[in-house]
């Protein structure tokens, strides 16, 4: 059997039991910690269907956190609390910001396109810093929260934890389905020869911008997920450090693996806890250790998990 | 809007521009050359900056502390070269960013554990402290000047490098193939060297002249990075050139655009709606700009000639 599902079984199966676990230990703040984990790793799984299988090195991803979180942030301001309308207009508006930014970063490609999306990345942060309506700079409070039809289960405790869960499940399994399908390998195919996808009469741009649009919205979804933990939207989301640190997740896990994504974003979270608790100036450390992974290290954690030879879906 | 008011605004523009141009130019050459990304060109230039600051409290000299930011600066980009980006020339584009972005994260912290969160900021050195009389009723400071003049010096300084000397001839050719000019035998890992080594100088630079201007403080140059970037894509990569004007084009309109679009805008539309959004359409300008030439130049204003 693939082991790659069995680490994912075992991750699952952990995360699902945590509220169960998590009294005996006695500690909300852990709680807070995975949640912040896995939402970290739905954005960056996202990020992985662009870069991973896609080939588009995009430094302009946590925009479209920063605009999903906005978009829920607004509607819930202006009196929209039904989660699934919620969803609905996150969805519409990351993938409208995708279309455009998208469509015109994707006549490019290459560094080119990491340029461009970090341009884009920052034209959205700058706006989203001159809403001075909804906070500006210094982000906004929220009072109301999303509810489902009408109660208020969602909106903390394990009604929360398992809402994220849940979007975590969707976005990891639904992902990998579509890295499994023939959208996928043509995505792959154009990751690693374009010219040979285009001549063989696949319309490279248009799969790439739907794997765009994919991913936009997902990292969208993820945002409107923040707000509905942090009670609290700002700018910080969609800066391009944090762009930058969910590259630094998804290739610390394993580019285009089935678990990278998710171990990457738990490892980066854990050693943030644990270097931040020696330390205060714990990136001194981070910032080299990030270099010398590069120099020295390939491959990320996931292919720690699997024996040698024996290849993910990358290729 | 009065004509001095206008003209002001016209020469701060011109000055951001000759900065961004200092940060552009050696960005455009090590991408051009090298087909490096280097994600940490920008914290070069913040690293200019402290350096200055360090250096003037050190010895009181602002124009020692000139050259000896610019030798530290130099320095330090030798040695990143040497033990770090040398080794990411041929590694894919991922691990540079990864690489450049951890450096990055690396520097802005030491910056705040040396000199504190805090902004700093130095006094320009006392024979350009003044300002000067332009017209009856516009005096513009000296020191500003003098940074648009270095700008320019710079900019004629490498133009004629690389127009006219050997060692440009070679950046010229590296451009266009690398491997083509290591197989005739030039030394094209000293080349690079020399190329990363100047573009750290030159970002180094842009930071000390721009000390005495805005506020000194940890991750300064992650901001103007991006800049620098929309100002490539604009000019056209590897090409000095159209970094040049396209650094000139993106200043103006930055500089313009943050003080005029309000004011333009409630022309129009009445003046609540015009105050919402003429600050975020203010910022958004450059890079709608930058959209703009992808559309129409996708190679950009002027693109460096043989480059793919």
């Amino acid at each position: 059997m693939d082991r790659s599902l069995v680490t994912a079984a075992v991750l699952f199966g952990l995360l699902l039991a945590m509220p169960f676990l998590l009294p005996l230990i006695g500690s909300a703040y852990l709680s807070g910690l995975i949640i912040k984990a896995m939402l970290l790793a739905i954005a960056a799984i996202s990020l992985d269907l662009l870069i991973g299988h896609g080939g588009m090195i995009s430094l302009g991803h946590a925009a479209f956190v920063g605009v999903g979180a906005y978009a829920t942030a607004i509607a819930l301001e202006n009196g929209v609390d039904d989660i699934f309308l919620l969803l609905l207009i996150t969805l519409a508006v990351t993938g409208l910001t995708a279309l455009v930014s998208g469509g015109l970063a994707l006549r490019t490609s290459g560094l080119y396109f990491l340029m461009i999306t970090l341009a884009f990345g920052q034209m959205i942060y700058f706006t989203l810093t001159s809403l001075a309506a909804y906070g500006g700079d210094d982000g906004l409070t929220l009072w109301s929260l999303a509810t489902v039809f009408g109660s208020n289960v969602l909106q903390s405790g394990n009604g929360l934890y398992y809402l994220v869960l849940g979007t975590l499940f969707a976005t990891w399994w639904g992902v990998y389905r579509i890295s499994r399908s023939r959208f996928g390998r043509v995505l792959r195919a154009a990751r690693d020869n374009p010219e040979r996808a285009e001549v063989m009469g696949y319309p490279v741009v248009r799969f790439r911008l739907i794997a765009y649009l994919i991913a936009a919205m997902i990292a969208g979804v993820s945002g409107l997920l923040l707000v509905q933990h942090a009670e609290f939207v700002s700018p910080a989301l969609a800066t391009w450090q944090r762009s930058g640190d969910l590259i630094v997740v998804i290739v610390l896990g394993g580019l285009a693996t089935r678990n990278g994504a998710i171990l990457g974003a738990f490892f980066i979270v854990i050693v943030e806890e644990v270097l931040g608790s020696f330390i205060h100036e714990w990136r001194l450390i981070y910032g080299p250790l990030l270099v010398l992974m590069v120099l020295f290290a390939k491959g990320g954690i996931s292919h720690l998990l699997t024996p040698k030879g024996a290849k993910g879906y990358a290729s | 809007m009065s004509t001095t008011l206008f003209l002001i605004l016209c020469l701060n523009g011109l000055q951001y521009g000759m900065l961004l141009f200092l940060i552009a130019a050696g960005l455009t050459l090590v991408f051009g050359v090298m087909g490096f990304i280097n994600l940490a060109h920008g914290v070069q230039y913040m690293v200019g900056a402290y350096l200055a600051f360090a250096y003037v409290q050190l010895t009181g000299s602002f124009m020692l502390a000139v050259i000896l930011s610019l030798v530290t600066a130099l320095i330090l980009g030798l040695l990143l070269e040497y033990f770090i980006f040398r080794h990411l020339y041929n590694r894919d584009h991922l691990d540079q960013v990864l690489a450049t972005f951890g450096i990055i994260i690396f520097l802005n912290e030491l910056a705040k554990v040396i000199f504190g969160p805090a902004t700093l900021s130095i006094a320009p050195p006392e024979f350009l402290s003044g300002s000067i009389q332009l017209t009856e009723t516009l005096r513009y400071p000296i020191y500003r000047f003098v940074t648009i003049i270095a700008g320019l010096v710079v900019a004629l300084g490498l133009y004629l490098t690389i127009s006219f000397t050997r060692i440009g001839m070679l950046i010229r050719a590296g451009a266009t193939s690398a491997e083509m000019v290591s197989a005739l035998g030039v030394n094209i890992q000293r080349l690079f060297m020399i190329v990363f080594g100047v573009g750290a100088m030159l970002a180094g630079f842009a930071g000390v002249i721009a000390a005495p201007i805005f506020a000194i403080e940890p991750g300064m140059g992650d901001n103007i990075l991006i800049v620098a970037f929309v100002v490539i894509i604009t000019g056209g990569i590897g090409s000095i050139g159209g970094a040049f004007f396209a650094a000139l084009l993106v200043g103006l309109i930055d500089t313009l655009g943050r003080s005029l679009a309000t004011e333009i805008l409630s022309t129009i539309f009445n003046p609540s709606f015009a105050n919402q959004i003429g600050p975020a359409l203010a910022s958004m300008l450059i890079y709608i700009l930058m959209a703009a030439i992808l559309v129409f130049r996708p190679k950009g204003l002027l693109p460096a000639k043989g480059v793919s």
